[in-house]
């Protein structure tokens, strides 16, 4: 028969071609560096004033970067630039490609973008720096030779050994312990969660155990029916982390409604105004976070130093972020916003994000 | 009575016989899957875990319910994913922006906007005379659009919304959960609406063979907006139940879900080609689909798999379907050749 | 066949509109070379798939497992290449595994006989299920810049992106076996009437087995240039795409019913909806609209035929 026939000669080409040797993952060549940046970096250069920015968060329907947007046109305004915000509705690793081909396309000054996937967005962005879009990540960055600066809210030890401390006190050191997380690939997510599985195989820990890693995709409907997973397969579980703002709310919620109640403990990463509920009703103890809109608004000063000539991205270089102060670029290109902050009963009416 | 009529009634006893068995299938593959996971992990058949089960069965259930109506009359609704989203975020914003809504008349207002979607889609197939699946489609498309529109990426939160509202989420009477309660309820109203009132009836002769439907005298475009209005109205209802189950609403609500209802309603026995099946068995094909999720968490494997075992059992499903219609047209056909005076 | 052929000439205008308008409206950025590169490559991979599936859906069947194997093609390719396999072995073998998954779905319509809609959606789910079973939640990366240069370098000397060369080489094949041969006369005969068909000596099911098989391999054709254009092999590659290419086939003027449909139409449908989108996020509109507009333009691309037709009616 043909298609016999068809298949024959595709494979016995494909096993001819083996013979010939082939492209395999050790003979490769690895692709080396992105753009070098070849300008030195100005200190002294006015920021320019006009500059069209884009801000591309994870996704468009997020709260968290809702308010991190309000921070970036804060900064636009002082900054007398035009800040546009974009972006995906789902945080799918490769729906950014589009916005950020557009960038480049539109010819924008600078990208500051929040990457749903370190590696899925790196050859774009690299195509959009070589056309001279200046590309700043903030809250979750992508591989880092295919950006100039990346803007972390906080070191990820901070926030990583925070987590696993706000647990462990609130289940009282020892007991089964989960983390629901939010996408598989987010680069933040992972970088947090090997820190916490280094933090807790310190022997002060050593009554925790973490028992699964659950991911909700920070959408709200899979996060809830994920705690209820989690909650349904361990039965002796006594905590769960949530470092991302859609999970821990929804694990609040699911929790707070449910036999569970104040029997789980629950800390992450969350806004004072989802969390505050729960925390008057005993559901969480404490949680941590930062202010997204400070961030936001850093990592847009950031973009504009950037796009002014100011930095190249290098260690060692300063630029002065508005009313934020100056801030440092340390190794590989890291800015660091300050470190979390800590929310629970007694503070938690101060805030309003 | 004669050996002809006799054979008649038989035929029917076997085709009734038939879908009970189909039933009772689902029941029997249900049991297949709970008792060996509640052996694993009693904390499984424990309340809590029967009624997050429940819970999580019943949005399905009851979109698979409105599915039923139209896949009997040989059409399909792909666009009640997008009907529940709009509804539950217009909900959402009712009850956010004027908090002393009276509780059902915010449902009722998520059921009218589900109603008015179903009216167009009705229209259109109905009246446009064209294909159901193109149309559902391109509703798909405008209702999620209009709802990402409206919504303008806000979210809304659990915070914002009514305690009466939640509470209906996770309240129970006599143990079981509100939400499944009205789930029961549109099942057991659209069973009896198919089964005992002549327009319910009709449905299934429009789908079983519509040239003859409509020589036979039954209002085909009237019927087939019947249809399109329940699914939507029932979709409107779903949506209103999924802010209170969820609490934070935003325009992705419900994304995806139709895929899930279609599968549904084929593992509950209603052949996609209309003419049979019951909304019983739809709503338990969704239960079904849930629970072999909810398994895989308790079991520990990873869910990974339970996509790939929901579609194994989806293709199962339509087999065994298929291969039961081939034996009944067989065993009529035996009854029919003798028929011929 | 006249109200089809006046629909494919409503298409070419409106895509000549949508031209017009965007050229206008971005001070021309939207014609620029650099910009119909990157509209080429976000509509590579629908126009890959649509070129099968317009045979599938003319033949009176459907087929909604495409992205479902493009994500399982993408699976493939990651953990192949994570186990040592050479690239030049992989992808041969990854499209004969589409064209297997294919000849599932065929399997199953023609010897089964079950409804091509119902078998898709639950090969949707397996195959999908499938693929998160082969490489789980991780994405692998490392693949060559020799191999993945093609979703970000176009052709040399022109603008056109390596995909879109692919599709326009598949589309002549496609054009010229639907649109000149026995075999596409075979297809619109069986979409037509089947049982006519199978009186007049087509082998139908052969037929339509064939056809199935096709849409499996272009759709692992499309897995592989998905993987390559993002530098990124995931099990969760192309969901949701099948519902976009469906809705560009129809558009494009095939009727879902079979038997009537051109592939010209259909491009015409793939380039418009990819062109409006590339228009809309250029103007910073929000996707919504598009959203909206992808569905009225497929509301109207069945409604249009049928009010012609009762106006005919009426005035005759």
């Amino acid at each position: 028969m043909n298609t016999r026939l068809v298949l024959a000669l595709v494979v016995s080409g494909a096993v001819a071609l083996t013979a010939c040797g082939g492209t395999t993952k050790d003979s490769s060549s690895r692709q080396t560096g992105g753009a070098t940046n070849a300008a030195k970096a100005d200190p002294n250069a006015p920021l320019k004033e006009g500059l069209k920015i884009t801000f591309l968060p994870k996704q468009v329907n997020n709260p968290y970067f809702t308010v991190a947007q309000k921070g970036a046109e804060q900064a636009g305004t002082a900054l007398k630039a035009e800040v546009k915000a974009t972006g995906p509705s789902d945080a799918a690793a490769s729906s950014q490609v589009t916005y950020i081909n557009t960038a480049a396309q539109q010819k924008q000054n600078a990208l500051v973008i929040s990457a749903n996937d370190a590696n899925a967005v790196a050859p774009a962005l690299k195509s959009a720096r070589s056309q001279g879009v200046k590309v700043v990540t903030f809250d979750s960055d992508a591989a880092p030779d295919a950006r100039d600066v990346f803007i972390n809210q906080a070191r990820s030890n901070d926030i990583a050994a925070g987590q696993v401390k706000l647990i462990s006190d609130a289940v009282g050191g020892s007991g089964e312990i989960a983390i629901l997380s939010a996408t598989p690939n987010a680069t933040n997510q992972n970088a947090w969660i090997e820190v916490m599985k280094t933090e807790l195989a310190k022997p002060e820990y050593a009554g925790l155990k973490l028992v699964e890693t659950a991911y909700g995709n920070d959408d709200d409907q899979t996060s809830f029916q994920k705690t209820q997973g989690l909650l349904q397969a361990h039965p002796n579980l006594k905590g769960i982390i949530s470092p991302t703002t859609v999970g821990v709310a929804a694990a609040a919620r699911y929790l707070s409604s449910s036999e569970y109640k104040g029997k789980v403990q629950l800390t992450g990463l969350g806004t004072p105004n989802q969390m505050r509920k729960f925390v008057q009703d005993g559901t969480v103890k404490s949680f941590a976070l930062w202010d997204p809109s400070k961030l936001g608004y850093l990592a847009t000063y950031a973009a504009a130093a950037l796009a002014s000539g100011q930095i190249t991205g290098a260690e060692g270089e300063k630029f002065k972020a508005g009313d934020l102060g100056d801030y440092p670029i340390g190794a590989k290109g890291e800015v660091v916003l300050g470190p979390p902050q800590v929310f629970d009963a007694g503070n938690i009416d101060k805030f309003d994000f | 009575m004669t050996a002809l009529a006799l054979r008649g009634t038989a035929a029917r006893r076997l085709s009734t016989r038939v879908g009970r068995v189909r039933e009772l299938g689902i029941v029997v593959a249900l049991a297949l899957v709970v008792i060996p996971t509640a052996i694993v992990n009693p904390r499984f058949v424990q309340p809590q875990s029967v009624r997050d089960l429940l819970l999580n069965a019943s949005i399905v259930a009851l979109l698979a319910v409105g599915q039923t109506l139209v896949v009997i009359t040989r059409n399909v609704d792909l666009s009640v994913g997008s009907v529940l989203g709009l509804s539950a975020f217009l909900t959402a914003q009712q009850f956010a922006n004027h908090p002393g809504t009276p509780l059902l008349a915010g449902i009722g207002f998520g059921i009218g906007i589900g109603l008015a979607c179903g009216l167009l889609n009705g229209l259109l197939v109905a009246l446009g005379n064209v294909p159901s699946l193109v149309v559902t489609l391109g509703t798909l498309y405008v209702f999620r659009g209009i709802d990402y529109a409206l919504a303008h990426g806000r979210q809304i939160n659990a915070a914002n919304l009514p305690d009466a509202l939640l509470d209906l989420g996770s309240s129970r009477v006599l143990g079981v959960p509100v939400l499944v309660l009205v789930t029961l309820a549109t099942v057991a109203v659209a069973a009896l609406y198919l089964r005992s009132y002549r327009s319910g009836r009709e449905l299934y002769a429009l789908g079983s063979n519509p040239e003859a439907a409509k020589l036979a005298g039954i209002p085909v475009a009237k019927r087939t907006l019947t249809a399109f209005v329940l699914s939507g109205l029932i979709a409107g209802l779903a949506g209103a139940l999924w802010v209170a189950r969820y609490g934070t609403v935003d325009a992705a609500a419900g994304s995806g879900l139709e895929l899930q209802v279609v599968a549904a309603v084929v593992v509950g026995g209603v052949a996609i080609f209309g003419g049979s099946g019951t909304v019983a068995g739809a709503a338990l094909g969704a239960l079904l689909l849930g629970t072999i999720t909810s398994c895989l968490v308790v079991l520990q494997i990873p869910a990974f798999w339970q996509q790939a075992i929901s579609g194994a059992l989806l293709l199962s499903a339509i087999t065994v379907d298929r291969l039961l219609a081939l034996r009944l047209a067989k065993a009529l056909r035996t009854t029919e050749g003798t028929s011929h005076a | 066949m006249r109200s089809l052929l006046r629909w494919e000439t409503a298409l070419v205008l409106l895509l000549v509109v949508v031209a017009l308008t965007g050229q206008i409206s971005t001070n021309g950025a939207f014609l620029d070379g650099g910009n119909l590169f990157y509209l080429g490559l976000d509509i590579g991979e629908i126009a890959l798939i649509a070129l099968p599936l317009t045979l599938v859906i003319v033949a009176g069947e459907i087929d909604l497992s495409v992205a479902s194997v493009l994500g399982l093609s993408s699976a493939l390719v990651g953990w192949l290449w994570n186990a040592g396999w050479p690239l030049e072995t992989i992808l041969p073998v990854v499209v004969v595994g589409g064209a297997v998954c294919g000849a599932v779905n065929g399997l199953l319509v023609t010897r089964l006989g079950l409804p091509s809609l119902a078998v898709t959606i639950g090969t949707l789910a397996l195959y999908r299920g499938l693929a998160l079973v082969v490489l789980g939640d991780t994405a692998v990366a490392d693949f060559p810049a020799s191999y993945t240069s093609f979703g970000t370098t176009p052709v040399p000397g022109t603008n056109l992106p390596y995909p879109i060369a692919l599709a326009a080489v598949l589309a002549v094949l496609f054009g010229i076996a639907l649109h000149a041969s026995s075999f596409g006369r075979s297809v619109y005969a069986i979409g037509a009437n089947e049982e006519g068909a199978r009186f007049s000596g087509i082998r139908v099911k052969r037929i339509k087995l064939i056809l199935f098989v096709l849409a499996g391999a272009v759709a692992a054709v499309a897995g592989i240039v998905y993987t390559f254009r993002f530098s990124s092999a995931r099990a969760d590659n192309g969901v949701g795409l099948e519902l976009a290419v469906v809705a560009a086939v129809l558009l494009g003027g095939v009727s879902i019913f079979g038997g009537r449909g051109s592939l010209f139409g259909v491009l015409a449908g793939v380039l418009l909806l990819g062109g409006l989108r590339n228009l809309l996020i250029l103007r910073d509109t929000s996707t919504e609209v598009l959203t909206i507009v992808t569905g009225l333009l497929l509301l109207v691309s069945v409604l249009a035929p049928s009010i012609t037709r009762s106006l005919r009616k009426a005035t005759t």
